[in-house]
């Protein structure tokens, strides 16, 4: 039943689909576990500023034009990308790469999650305690030295090897909860946006019901406010850090998942009139708010936890001080504490001195303590979570939070694979489409390869893909699209475009930003992104419990054979670029030779060389 | 008023108190914000009593063989025990210590207290091994959820490929249809060069 392209193609039911779906794409875990972090280490409500800026002349302008350009043309990156030229053909198959090479590791982050939520239908959480060691004299000991939350985490989930050369073997557990995650993931996208279409109305407006929950309750934990204090308290110097401004730039980047391919998929389903300008401005925006929304929960909830570690090192060394001066409960008391330390020294230096007291009872350190990602979800909140009443329930909406979060973002990421693939018709006619053998074939692949994430050194592996792959090819991308777009289809081009969907032309901010702002930003972004990674040879966190200063992880550098993974994951998605230009310039000189006219109608270039 | 019950204890048991010293154990209220008066004093003797005659079957153990002394503004003190038989004999420490960790279980739960606020100097707790699940909780809510997915998976499956095969049967209604509407499209549509594709349709029919 073959038809024409144009009632081939599939719609979005309504335009809330479409909307929701974006969104769900932009909005992913590290609007919850990267957002807030980068505030917290860069001064607070000070990390607004360089943020906002960012958003309003990098993200928005690179927003708007993957949507327009995928909804004027109708087609997946990769189609897009040769209709504009065929020299520009490489560029759909660099996105179409890292979407790919982002959904496996990207899943097996959704792995763990589900992990953790298996494991929260239990009473007592079983990362609450240790476990105890063989002949039951004591705690496991790699457990007691660090803390029940990290065994739980490091041992228990991932089983880590203590060096990413030591691959250690396949984690069952591990693998069934990642063939889980593409299962779910599977039975999701397999229809594309018809399924897709529908899944988002839970996966993404769900998070926000969590969000919400968390903030009313989290509001009311004592500590909180300590937190969010904190938290916007701004501190106006950090400002003047271009490191600053350089993470803003990159957070915004990768928080709007651009680049990836999928959202041109994502626009391309839709009508051709549609207000392409409007959508892009209410994606943007919603996903930093999100982030604001997001980082007030996270830091009260942080709040607490600092709350309740100052507090028990207070308590111990209370009871430490009360047992040995043998004084009557209550007399030494949380808030006179300090008094009584300082009588007590003076009176009695000799004993006092024999008391052992832990001397970092310091809130300020306790909330100085900042982690993101993994740390964030698998390690303080899980400690967090089980000093709060009702801790399984918590657990586990936070679980689900994050499960939606990820899978509306894996949404966008297969269909980055998925939509080139069958634009491209590489898949031979003779597959039966009845079981949608493409898209079940490439998921079964993308299952088998993300496996090695599932080994004993998988974590070190993820940490690996979501620095480099992640990263500069992203960057690279994008700044060909820009090129590509504005100045190899031509500005007026665009506009025409843009006039023919929306029935205005871009104003003169748009044109500005396209056209010089967002490429010299991107350009600077790269360039130092390039120049910081490339100053240090990379190293790793290990966790490795024969370490001398364990319960820290050790730093060690990464051997050459992984460097070189490096090196091939950075270059293999953007090498498609140049190498598809030659292959194409070589082509048309060799076919201007022999003087054949290709007449193929989908491609509209002017023919004249 | 602990005041007096110490100076009490003093006069009452003037001559348990050499005794006290050496053979004493220790016993110590870790948890803040205890309320220690004389009755929780009758209950630990009592409880300790109950300790001893469940260790030493036979023996009738009394309140008044178990004395304390030593007792500090802190709520911890030392005591020993003395035989229900001949009230001079003490004793030895090794079955007092073996009678307490019997029954340390029931002495905390007179006190509503657990192994790390009621704290035996000298007697470490044996640590409680965790329930182990038969089968582990998690493998449950996998097997749900997975179970689900999969049932899903396969009856989208299913549902598809019948619904492929009914199809051809309403093909032949809307071949003639379809073929008018695609060409006023092309009237229409100028952006989309059909001509050539347009060729492919009918050969192949």
């Amino acid at each position: 039943m073959e038809n024409s392209a144009v009632e081939e193609r599939p719609k979005w039911d309504n335009k809330a689909q479409y909307l929701l779906t974006c969104i769900g794409f932009a909005v992913g875990l590290g609007n919850v576990w990267r957002f807030p972090y980068l505030c917290q280490i860069y001064g607070g409500g000070a990390f607004l500023i360089p943020y906002l800026i960012a958003l309003v002349f990098e993200g928005l302008p690179l927003l708007y034009l993957e949507l327009a350009i995928g909804q004027r043309l109708r087609l997946g990156s990769v189609g897009v990308w040769n209709s504009i030229s065929p020299l520009l053909g490489g560029l759909g198959i660099a996105s179409s790469i890292v979407s790919l090479l982002v959904s496996l590791f990207y899943n097996t982050i959704l792995a763990w999650v589900l992990w953790y939520f298996f494991h929260s239908f239990q009473n007592p959480l079983p990362w609450s305690s240790c476990p105890l060691n063989v002949n039951r004299t004591g705690y496991n000991v790699e457990c007691e030295k660090s803390t029940p939350v990290d065994y739980f985490w490091y041992r228990e989930t991932l089983n880590i090897t203590d060096d990413i050369e030591i691959s250690g073997s396949l984690q069952w557990w591990m693998v069934l909860c990642l063939v889980s995650a593409w299962f779910i993931v599977y039975i999701c996208a397999i229809k594309g946006i018809d399924s897709i279409g529908k899944a988002v109305y839970v996966t993404s407006t769900f998070p926000y019901l969590v969000l919400t929950i968390f903030l009313i309750y989290a509001l009311t934990l004592p500590g909180a406010t300590d937190g969010l204090v904190y938290l916007f308290t701004p501190e106006w110097s950090t400002l003047l850090n271009p490191q600053v401004w350089l993470d803003a730039a990159t957070q915004i980047f990768f928080s709007l998942s651009v680049a990836f391919g999928g959202l041109i998929a994502f626009s391309s389903y839709n009508t051709e009139r549609n207000n392409c300008e409007r959508d892009a401005v209410l994606v943007g925006v919603i996903n930093s708010a999100t982030s604001l929304y997001a980082s007030i929960p996270v830091f009260s909830i942080l709040g607490f936890k600092a709350n309740n570690a100052f507090l028990s090192c207070i308590n111990e060394n209370i009871l430490a001080l009360t047992n040995e001066f043998e004084m009557p409960d209550q007399n030494i008391t949380v808030d006179n504490y300090d008094h009584w330390v300082n009588y007590l020294n003076q009176t009695y230096p000799d004993q006092f001195s024999k008391v052992p007291l832990n001397d970092g009872c310091d809130r300020q350190k306790f909330l100085d303590e900042s982690v993101s990602g993994t740390g964030l979800a698998f390690i303080a909140f899980t400690e967090a979570v089980i000093a709060m009443p009702g801790s399984q329930v918590w657990a586990i909406l936070f679980f689900v939070m994050l499960f939606s979060l990820g899978l509306s973002s894996m949404f966008g990421n297969m269909e980055g694979v998925l939509t080139p693939i069958r634009d491209l018709k590489v898949l031979p006619k003779w597959l039966p489409d009845e079981i949608f053998t493409g898209n079940s074939i490439v998921f079964i692949l993308c299952c088998a390869v993300a496996l090695i994430f599932a080994l004993g050194s998988g974590n070190y592996w993820v940490e690996v893909f979501n620095s480099y792959v992640g990263s500069v090819p992203l960057l690279i991308i994008a700044l060909f699209e820009l090129i590509g777009v504005i100045y190899i289809r031509g500005m007026k081009t665009f506009s025409d475009d843009i006039y023919f969907m929306t029935g205005r032309r871009p104003n003169i901010f748009w044109k500005a930003c396209w056209m010089v702002i967002s490429p010299l930003l991107l350009l600077v972004v790269f360039i130092f992104y390039v120049a910081v990674q490339a100053r240090k040879h990379p190293t790793y966190p290990a966790w490795n419990p024969d370490y001398v200063d364990f319960p820290k992880t050790e730093t060690k550098s990464y051997p050459d054979w992984v460097f070189a993974i490096i090196v091939l994951l950075c270059s293999v998605p953007v090498i498609p670029i140049p190498l598809m230009a030659i292959y194409r310039l070589t082509r048309r000189i060799m076919r201007r030779s022999s003087h054949h006219a290709d007449l193929n109608p989908y491609n509209n270039y002017a023919f004249e060389g | 008023m602990l005041d007096k019950i110490l100076f009490l204890l003093c006069l009452a048991s003037a001559l348990a108190d050499e005794r006290c010293m050496p053979a004493g154990r220790d016993l110590m209220l870790l948890m803040l914000q205890y309320v220690w008066n004389e009755n929780e004093m009758f209950l630990f003797r009592a409880s300790l009593a109950f300790a001893m005659r469940n260790h030493m079957n036979g023996q009738q153990f009394e309140v008044s063989n178990i004395i304390v002394c030593n007792e500090t503004m802190r709520v911890s003190f030392w005591f020993i025990v003395t035989s229900p038989l001949d009230t001079s004999q003490l004793i030895d420490q090794e079955n007092v210590e073996a009678a307490i960790r019997q029954s340390r279980n029931r002495i905390n739960s007179a006190f509503l207290l657990t192994d790390k606020t009621l704290e035996f100097v000298d007697i470490l707790p044996t640590l409680a091994t965790l329930y182990t699940h038969p089968t582990p909780p998690w493998l449950i809510v996998f097997g749900v959820v997975m179970g689900a997915v999969s049932a899903g998976i396969i009856i989208m499956l299913v549902s598809s490929v019948v619904q492929k095969k009914r199809k051809p049967q309403d093909e032949d209604d809307d071949e003639e249809t379809r073929v008018k509407t695609v060409e006023n499209g092309d009237a229409h549509d100028g952006i989309h060069n059909m001509s050539f594709s347009e060729d492919e349709r009918f050969t192949k029919m």
